[in-house]
């Protein structure tokens, strides 16, 4: 990874067309990775239901804006997790040999449409929800708390932490300065045990990143975020017996991922880690998921401070999806802000060290996941 | 020098107008299984799948989270879906399978246009600002594209019809074919404009459908079947979406892709064309430089069933039939997106892995 770019991320970015908003991320990528349109031999672009902005396969609309005339242009689609499988797909074009430098992009505009509406169709064959992602997802944290056994105040933790770290990163979405336990504990409760303050916002924006060949690099000035490992899984939304607080296909992602990188014990050696967190209870799940801490002791190593910035494994530095929430660029967000970790780019949200980093994104209903490791070393091959 | 990547099983749904009895697991599930029985391999041998749909057809998002439950997804698979046709999935898994730690992968593509409609549907694929608020139809912009070849001179209605009237007696061969029979070109050139300058032949069908491609690498392949098509040459590429600054009379996405592909490099038995309307079969001729010799849409083609998201990987797999019947040594498979033909790809088949 050689290069990266994002917007300013924003509830509504009115001041730009789609095109404007991807070609903004894009420009950037280009300009930390040194190369020009014309060194992009490829473009995957990524992004959660065209229902959000009411165009239909964009990917058409934006070859233009994108440079892709004359090139291969990929669109991909994996619900949350998209901005993460985006990111693996280009990785693995550039690892193939197919191709020496992609420029891979997601974006959201999700002031163009109304998320809880185009979440909630219905369908012929299945009963619509009609309560967004928070409705669906706080009878798994409920369930979460009342396995583990955690203090009811974990997510508020959370959500107080990350939008501390947003302080220190000037794209995120949510600059909160006056956040606190008690803002978060006294905002209403959306849906029980998801307060307003522990859920993410609505954002426009978008990520891009270039990807490239190690024989494709100029000068050391690169300093590459080396990737070690990618990863995907998928399983089905619903059967009896389903584990949805801890998803087997999450569980079975990071193993393969840490096998991949030679990695044992997570926890000691990974650094940082950016993960997807839309609610602030699922910072806990992850950590048990991930394989970070045991089962029911996630919960553990947010209380103990361990995943803030000054702890042994930071989550989120950026301010993570609770701070800005584009949600086809989540993902990448994630994804990217490992690698500007790595890279010793984070400025003001740097974890001094980082030397190999997680990013992490989910999808549907906790049943997609897409995960990389990047580090400062190039891998042993 | 990439890994030498087959397609070993092709299978697909019936293309028809309206499927009102299943849904789309319903319609993909025998698919699946037609498709893995007729290379020997279960769900659990597959290394990676991938799928490829749009949710605007289904009429709501995340309509591919379902269609997992057709080819089963426990315990967890590794996946990936394009919001694309399933020809640009099939890429995707071609690339998976260069990696080199997985040996076979299943890609699966399903569309009911049924539901909506499409026509004025497709007008969403449009630049949001400028042009889908004017809501042009995809048969009036193909029209337009018609008109420009028909004002150069570079064909007549007549040789359109003749298109529209061999593909449907391809067609009568082909039991999953939503249109065939015996149309004189005469009879056809009859009939009014739907939208001038194309007749209701000139343009496709709307069709409900589902199609599914088995890959398998090197020895894998040769394993699974006595004679697998072999991946030799895919590439694809986009052109600018602004109608304005494209040649709408050319095709020069397709012709840099069959290029890459290496299509160019010897002579083409057999080329399953994804060409929507008729006038665009001849566009893409040119492009891939087809003479006589090429059997051009054996299967009957788009004209005859046009399953949205299905129809460009249906192409691969029929073009991939001939290859593994024998009938064909080398065969061509074009799919396309967008309006006008906007994005191409190209795959090269052979009975040789060379």
């Amino acid at each position: 990874m050689i290069g990266v770019g994002q917007t300013r991320h924003a509830s509504k970015r009115i001041d730009v067309s789609i095109a404007g908003l991807v070609r903004e991320a894009a420009l950037a990528a280009l300009a930390d990775a040194r190369v020009d349109w014309a060194d992009i031999d490829a473009v995957v672009i990524g992004k959660a239901p065209d229902m959000f902005e009411g165009v239909m396969m964009p990917e058409l609309y934006l070859a233009d804006a994108l440079g892709a005339g004359g090139k291969p242009m990929l669109r991909v689609h994996t619900a949350g997790s998209v901005g993460g499988s985006t990111a693996i797909v280009a990785a693995h074009l550039v690892m193939a040999g197919v191709h020496r430098r992609v420029l891979t992009v997601a974006f959201e505009k999700q002031s163009d449409s109304d998320a809880m509406w185009a979440l909630t169709v219905r369908t012929p064959f299945q009963l619509p929800v009609v309560a967004g992602a928070g409705g669906y997802f706080a009878p798994i944290v409920r369930s979460y708390i009342e396995r583990s056994g955690a203090p009811p105040d974990v997510g508020i933790q959370v959500a107080v932490k990350d939008r501390l770290n947003a302080l220190r990163n000037p794209y995120a979405h949510l600059h909160l300065a006056d956040i606190s336990a008690e803002k978060v504990a006294e905002s209403p409760m959306l849906w029980d045990p998801i307060r307003y303050l522990e859920c993410c916002p609505s954002s426009d924006g978008a990520c891009a990143m270039v990807l490239a060949a190690e024989d494709s690099l100029g000068s050391p000035h690169d300093s590459p975020a080396w990737i070690h490992a990618t990863a995907m899984r998928s399983e089905p939304t619903m059967f009896a017996g389903r584990d949805e607080v801890n998803p087997l296909a999450g569980r079975e992602c990071a193993a393969d991922l840490y096998r991949q990188a030679g990695v044992t014990d997570p926890r000691r050696q990974i650094d940082v880690a950016e993960i997807y967190v839309p609610f602030s209870w699922f910072e806990p799940m992850w950590m048990e998921n991930l394989g970070f801490a045991p089962e029911k002791e996630g919960w553990r190593m947010t209380a103990s401070g361990a995943t803030a910035m000054e702890g042994d494994l930071p989550v989120n530095p950026s301010g993570g999806v609770l701070s800005s929430n584009p949600i086809g660029a989540s993902g990448m967000l994630r994804f990217a802000e490992a690698a500007m970790q790595v890279r010793g780019q984070a400025g003001d949200h740097q974890v001094e060290g980082a030397r190999l980093a997680l990013g992490h994104a989910y999808g549907g209903g906790s049943q997609f996941f897409s995960m990389w490791l990047v580090s400062t070393q190039k891998p042993d091959r | 020098m990439a890994r030498e990547v087959a397609v070993v099983a092709f299978a697909q749904a019936p293309s028809v107008r309206r499927e009102d009895r299943l849904n789309e697991v319903e319609m993909l599930m025998p698919v699946v299984r037609e498709a893995l029985d007729a290379c020997g391999l279960t769900r659990s041998d597959i290394g990676f799948f991938v799928s490829g749909s749009s949710d605007y057809l289904a009429g709501a998002s995340f309509a591919f989270v379902h269609a997992l439950d057709a080819v089963g997804a426990w315990p967890p698979i590794e996946e990936s879906h394009v919001e694309m046709d399933g020809a640009w999935a099939l890429y995707e898994a071609w690339v998976r399978l260069q990696h080199g730690d997985i040996d076979t992968a299943l890609v699966y593509a399903f569309g009911k246009s049924s539901p909506g409609p499409l026509r004025g549907l497709l007008a969403l694929q449009l630049d949001p600002y400028l042009l889908a608020p004017l809501w042009p139809d995809a048969v009036s912009l193909a029209a337009l594209q018609a008109r420009v070849l028909l004002d150069a001179g570079r064909l007549t209605e007549a040789d359109m019809a003749e298109v529209a009237s061999r593909s449907r007696r391809a067609a009568l061969d082909n039991p999953k074919a939503q249109l065939r029979g015996e149309t004189a070109v005469e009879a056809l050139l009859a009939e009014p404009y739907l939208v001038s300058p194309l007749r209701r032949h000139d343009c496709p069908p709307i069709s409900d459908g589902a199609a599914v491609v088995v890959l398998a690498a090197g020895g894998r392949a040769r394993s699974l079947t006595a004679r697998p098509a072999w991946i030799t040459g895919i590439d694809h590429r986009t052109e600018p979406h602004a109608l304005g600054v494209r040649e709408l009379a050319a095709s020069p996405s397709t012709a840099l892709a069959a290029d890459r592909a290496g299509v160019f490099s010897a002579p083409v038995d057999v080329a399953e064309l994804h060409a929507p309307f008729s006038h665009q079969e001849l566009i893409l001729r040119e492009a891939l430089r087809l003479g006589g010799r090429t059997l051009v849409n054996p299967s009957g083609g788009p004209l005859a069933a046009n399953p949205m998201m299905v129809a460009g990987l249906i192409r691969i797999g029929e073009a991939a039939r001939r290859v593994m019947d024998g009938s064909a040594r080398r065969a061509v498979a074009h799919a396309t997106s967008g309006p006008c033909l906007q994005q191409n790809l190209v795959c090269v088949l052979g009975a040789d892995s060379g």
